[in-house]
């Protein structure tokens, strides 16, 4: 049972499935994050408090947690077997023709991790009480980053390489899982490559609206 | 001289195999844990046999020179494989495929042998199908077949153009099931280099270990060569480059007899050879001949590209001189017919030695995505050789070495002249005759393996019970091991300047040209001279470089070698022997009036089993072929 | 005829335990009629010829089904044409005065064993796991009794035709043997004769392919680019479908 538990295979579904979970987080961060544009705190600082208070969404904040270690452990565990794999590597680059960004997932999660530790340190640990600040106005903590250059771009820069974490990981998820096939797959394939662009998209022009209307 | 005894059962043809299995003497399934069979070759014939044995309950040993069984030759079969299922409703049956066999064999095969393997054609289809070979179907989810050379009925089963393939890893994964279940061991890597023989009975091997270069011994109670053919002799052949005639030579020389050896199928469609340093002709499947029609230009030297030359001036000889047959007749009438084209200058490119295969007629008939359906594989890899697409112009084709239907001398049993020494598939000489049909050597091969030795090998094993396992300490294994080394260290103390590919290329020459396609009398006395000479050249002038004690593919090619040149005299001495033309083997001086093989049936109407001699002539015993069913006649595909 | 010359760097190694290294050789009067690994053989008579030792390379049946040659080829397992072993590669794919630098295959689970041949019997441990069906000789009911459906049957094919040359490990950057694992697991999932031990086969196999070392699958897909026989992705996801059946 241990061998099936713990066999490559099980850890890709496992993180499939935390990261597919994950995937269905970010447009719902995404949507209250676009509250911000209203121009009207109220908004915004409402569905932070709500997203800090209610019951149910405590639940799925420790899903979420857990979502996240748990994708970030099975994925460097994974990433040391295939390592490991391959001790005396090429003198010559392998040229072989990949999926785009299929190669580089190790470094997008871990930039996207990086961003993940800032992002903590700006909100979330207010609202845990080790960070100082205001967790019932978050849109001011908002406002004020946005108005560091160096953190705008540093804040693009991620996104950018979230989108090409993102692209791969929608299609692989569904081909981890066992749902691709020569039917669907051309679909999924434009699915992720609508979302890898739209969810990134849709946090940079936060930013910029800021700028603009400013 | 020895007694040959066929062991032919007494009895009706239909009735000779099952009286047979009713009689065979049965092991305990206690008593198959304690015996050892070891099983040279993992192809059609070799990886059948030892899943089966091993299946019975018997402790197998498995060898094969390749690094994993999956990769002996029979992988390379293309087009298909026989049975009398008679699932097109065209009249076929058991008794059809054997007269088939029989006659495309030329009279020259033991009709018994012959019905056998027809009789269990169809559990091998119902087999390779359980075990999961993806044969071709019909939309209705039944199996299809199709038609090939020599017979007027569709009963190939195929796998597009990789049917050996198919069927080989078929037979790898049974055999792999059996390695997990504890009764078979693969000795991969292994090159046999001898036979041991212990109170006149085969006992063991003596291998190389092509890694580390160690000798091994390994002793078993009875021994089963399925090491295939020898038709690499030619150097230009459709065989692997590393098919050899080693074990079965090794064999021979311990005094099992080698039966036909001049019997070499010549395949009349691989690719032409293109520049010297070739080094293999790939095969185009038979079943190309289904719909692409074989033609040269009516007028000498002509040398207009093949779609430029006129429906008029082209000459669709096979059709002209078979009409009933047409493009389908057997492999060696189809061969002799584009040698002689070709030897009377009608031949095409830029050696003039091809003919065209044309699927054009074909194509504007069913259409560009039919013909690739059925050939898809094959047309890309003559494009990947040659750069030609033939769906636009005709493939050009040659005749090639392809299939020894010669091989060591066995029994209805199977066993050879030794006894507990089994020979199987393409390693013996038994069901082909003079010339093996196409298809029909996956289905000889796997029938042996499955479903004929398992039940005759008891007959030998009955009485072997209370034999204790074999030593290997015996003074048999350390004779047979120090003249293994002995021959090794001759080999690399030799200290010439030319390589055993070389050697290997000139004696593929003096075969091709004299011992191939069609051998007189003068030519074949010539032949012997010359690998007298190359002989004795190979023994001062061979270079092989590196050490014994490591992986060393130019030592490996020179043992092979040795065996090549001794074998080579052998088959002249046969070719010599035989005057009359049959099947494959043509003799210039025995022929009809309008060029076929004519055969001499008072005289030759014999197996002939040579005799290793020593330093002295080899002696010719035989088996007189006794046709009880058929009525002997001259071959027509007219 | 074209006369080529080329500079060949090929990884020169001992033995298992040895520590190995390029050895450039200069090869004048190569033909590009020739295929790779007869370019190969003529380098190896010149230097058996001029008392050199040869490159240990596999090759045997040179029509691309037996699955032994196998190199990585300036960057490429099989070279850079698509769909070919390298003993149909040809060499009118290469440049007159060209250099080529020619590796084994790398993977901890195929340890070197001489120059360029390798040891692959890690996929015969993967095989022996499960990756048949357990009908013994004599036990098949007639063969038209269970009828397949044609699309399955096609594509069980287009799975059973790997030739076991391991390009798709060479190729993937994890080492990877899913593809080769899905191939033989989707044959016999895809024939209606495979069902009864599916679910045992794909565990037995599974488990063998992480203990052989393989690494895991990133769907990179390089192993589907490089395949010789063009095996598909879809057979990973299926593998994938047959695992979460048989948990």
């Amino acid at each position: 049972m241990n061998k099936i538990l713990f066999s490559a295979v099980s850890k890709k579904f496992v993180m499939a499935l935390a990261g597919l979970f994950l995937l269905i987080f970010l447009p719902v961060h995404l949507g209250i994050n676009l509250m911000l544009l209203r121009g009207d705190p109220e908004p915004f600082n409402n569905a932070a408090h709500f997203m800090a208070t209610f019951p149910l969404v405590k639940v799925v904040e420790i899903l979420l947690f857990l979502a996240i270690i748990v994708h970030i452990a099975y994925g460097l565990l994974l990433q040391v077997q295939n390592w490991m794999s391959r001790p005396v590597g090429y003198s010559v680059r392998n040229k072989s023709e990949t999926s785009a960004f299929s190669r580089f997932m190790i470094w997008t999660g871990g930039s996207v991790l990086i961003f993940l530790v800032i992002h903590f340190f700006n909100f979330y640990f207010i609202k845990l009480g080790i960070v100082e600040g205001d967790p019932e106005n978050f849109y001011s903590v908002a406002y004020q980053l946005f108005n560091i250059p160096g953190y705008v771009i540093l804040y693009w820069v991620c996104f950018l390489v979230l989108g090409f974490h993102l692209y791969h990981a929608l299609q692989s998820a569904f081909q981890t899982l066992g749902l691709s096939n020569e039917f669907w797959t051309p679909l999924i394939k434009v699915i992720s490559l609508l979302y890898a662009i739209a969810i990134p998209v849709g946090f940079a022009i936060i930013p910029l609206v800021i700028w603009l209307i400013k | 001289m020895v007694t040959l005894n066929s062991k032919i059962p007494e009895g009706p043809l239909e009735e000779k195999w099952t009286k047979y299995k009713a009689n065979a003497r049965r092991v305990n399934p206690a008593n198959k844990k304690k015996l050892d069979i070891i099983v040279v070759g993992t192809g059609i014939s070799g990886a059948p046999a030892a899943s089966a044995l091993g299946e019975l309950g018997y402790n197998v040993k498995v060898f094969c020179y390749q690094d994993t069984p999956r990769r002996a030759h029979s992988v390379a079969a293309q087009g298909g494989i026989n049975a009398a299922k008679n699932y097109k409703n065209d009249g076929d049956s058991v008794y059809q495929l054997f007269y088939d066999i029989i006659k495309g064999g030329d009279f020259r095969a033991r009709e018994a042998n012959v019905y056998r393997i027809a009789e269990v054609s169809n559990q091998i289809i119902d087999h390779f199908t359980a075990i999961g070979v993806p044969f071709a179907r019909e939309y209705g989810g039944t199996l299809t077949t199709r038609s090939f050379g020599g017979v007027q009925v569709s009963r190939t089963f195929y796998s597009r153009g990789q049917t050996g393939q198919q069927v080989l890893l078929g037979a790898y994964s049974s055999l792999s099931r059996q390695v997990k279940e504890g009764t078979v061991t693969m000795y991969p890597r292994r090159d046999m280099l001898d036979l041991v023989v212990v109170d006149g009975k085969a006992r063991g091997i003596i291998a190389r270990n092509l890694v580390t270069g160690a000798i091994e011994r390994h002793s078993a109670h009875a021994v089963v060569l399925a090491t295939g053919g020898y038709g690499t002799i030619y150097y230009l052949s459709t065989l692997a480059v590393n098919s050899n005639a080693s074990a079965a030579w090794k064999a021979y020389k311990k005094g099992a007899l080698f039966a036909n050896p001049s019997f070499v199928q010549i395949h009349p469609s691989s690719v032409p050879q293109m520049n010297e340093f070739q080094s293999k002709l790939t095969l185009m499947s038979e079943s190309l001949r289904n719909d692409g029609r074989v033609w040269v230009p009516k007028n000498k030297g002509d040398k207009r590209p093949a779609n430029e030359i006129p429906e008029e001036d082209r000459d669709y000889y096979l059709e002209r001189r078979y009409p009933a047959f047409g493009n389908l007749v057997p492999r060696d009438v189809a061969s002799r017919a584009a040698k002689e084209r070709c030897d009377a200058g009608y031949g095409v490119g830029p050696t003039g030695l091809a003919v065209n295969l044309d699927f054009r007629d074909a194509i504007k008939k069913q259409g560009k995505k039919a013909i690739e359906a059925k050939y898809g594989n094959l047309f890309e890899m003559y494009k990947d050789i040659t750069g030609i697409d033939s769906y636009e112009e005709p493939m050009r084709i040659y005749p090639a070495g392809h299939y020894t239907m010669g091989g060591l001398w066995v029994d209805y049993e199977l066993m050879t002249t030794i006894p507990g020494l089994f020979a199987i598939g393409e390693a013996n000489f038994s069901d082909h005759g003079a010339n093996r049909l196409g298809a029909s050597s996956l289905m000889q091969g796997a029938g042996d393996g499955y479903f004929i030795l398992p039940y005759t090998i008891t007959n030998f094993l009955a009485p072997e019970i209370r034999t204790p396992r074999i030593k290997t300490d015996l003074p048999e294994f350390d004779e047979a091991e120090k003249n293994a080394v002995e021959n090794i260290n001759r080999l690399m103390s030799v200290g010439g300047t030319e390589t055993a590919s070389s050697f290997h290329k000139r004696l593929g020459k003096i075969m091709w040209d004299h011992c191939g396609m069609s051998r007189n009398e003068q030519g074949l006395l010539e032949a012997r001279r010359m690998i007298r000479e190359l002989r004795e050249e190979f023994w001062k002038e061979l270079k092989v470089p590196g050490k014994t004690d490591e992986v060393n593919q130019e030592l490996e090619k020179a043992i092979r070698m040795a065996d090549f040149l001794e074998l080579g005299e052998l088959m002249v001495l046969d070719a010599l022997n035989r005057k009359e033309s049959c099947g494959a083997h043509f003799r210039e001086e025995s022929q009809t009036p309008d060029g076929e093989a004519q055969r001499i049936d008072e005289q030759y109407a014999y197996v002939a089993a040579w005799e290793y001699n020593g330093e002295n002539e080899p002696v010719l015993n035989r088996e007189p072929l006794n046709f009880e069913f058929v009525e002997l006649k001259q071959r027509s595909y007219k | 005829m074209q006369n080529m010359k080329l500079k060949l760097k090929i990884w020169k190694q001992r033995d298992a335990s040895s520590r190995g290294r390029f050895v450039t050789y200069d090869l004048d009067g190569v033909s590009p009629e020739m295929s790779f690994v007869e370019m190969l053989a003529y380098l190896n008579e010149k230097l058996v010829l001029k008392g050199d030792e040869p490159v240990t390379f596999e090759h045997d049946c040179h029509e691309g089904i037996c699955g032994s040659c196998g190199m990585y080829i300036n960057g490429y397992p099989h070279g850079p044409v698509k769909g070919l072993t390298t003993c149909l590669l040809s060499m009118r794919y290469f440049k007159d005065g060209e250099t080529i630098v020619i590796e084994p295959w790398r993977a901890k689970s195929f340890p070197v064993i001489k120059d360029l041949m390798v040891d692959r019997s890690a996929f015969d441990k993967i095989q022996q796991a499960g990756g048949f069906i357990s009908v013994a000789v004599g036990a098949a009911p007639e063969a038209n009794t269970i009828p397949v459906r044609k699309h399955s049957s096609d594509l069980a094919f287009d799975a059973s035709v790997c030739i076991g040359c391991g390009a798709c490990v060479a190729a993937c950057k994890n080492a990877s043997a899913m593809l080769f694992v899905s191939a033989k697991v989707s044959q016999y999932a895809l024939l209606p004769q495979g069902r009864p031990e599916a679910k045992e086969r794909v565990r037995d196999m599974i488990a063998e392919m992480d203990k052989q070392g393989f690494g895991s699958c990133s769907n990179t897909g390089a192993c589907e680019a490089q395949c010789p026989k063009q095996i598909k992705l879809f057979n990973i996801a299926r593998l994938n479908r047959e695992y979460i059946k048989a948990l």
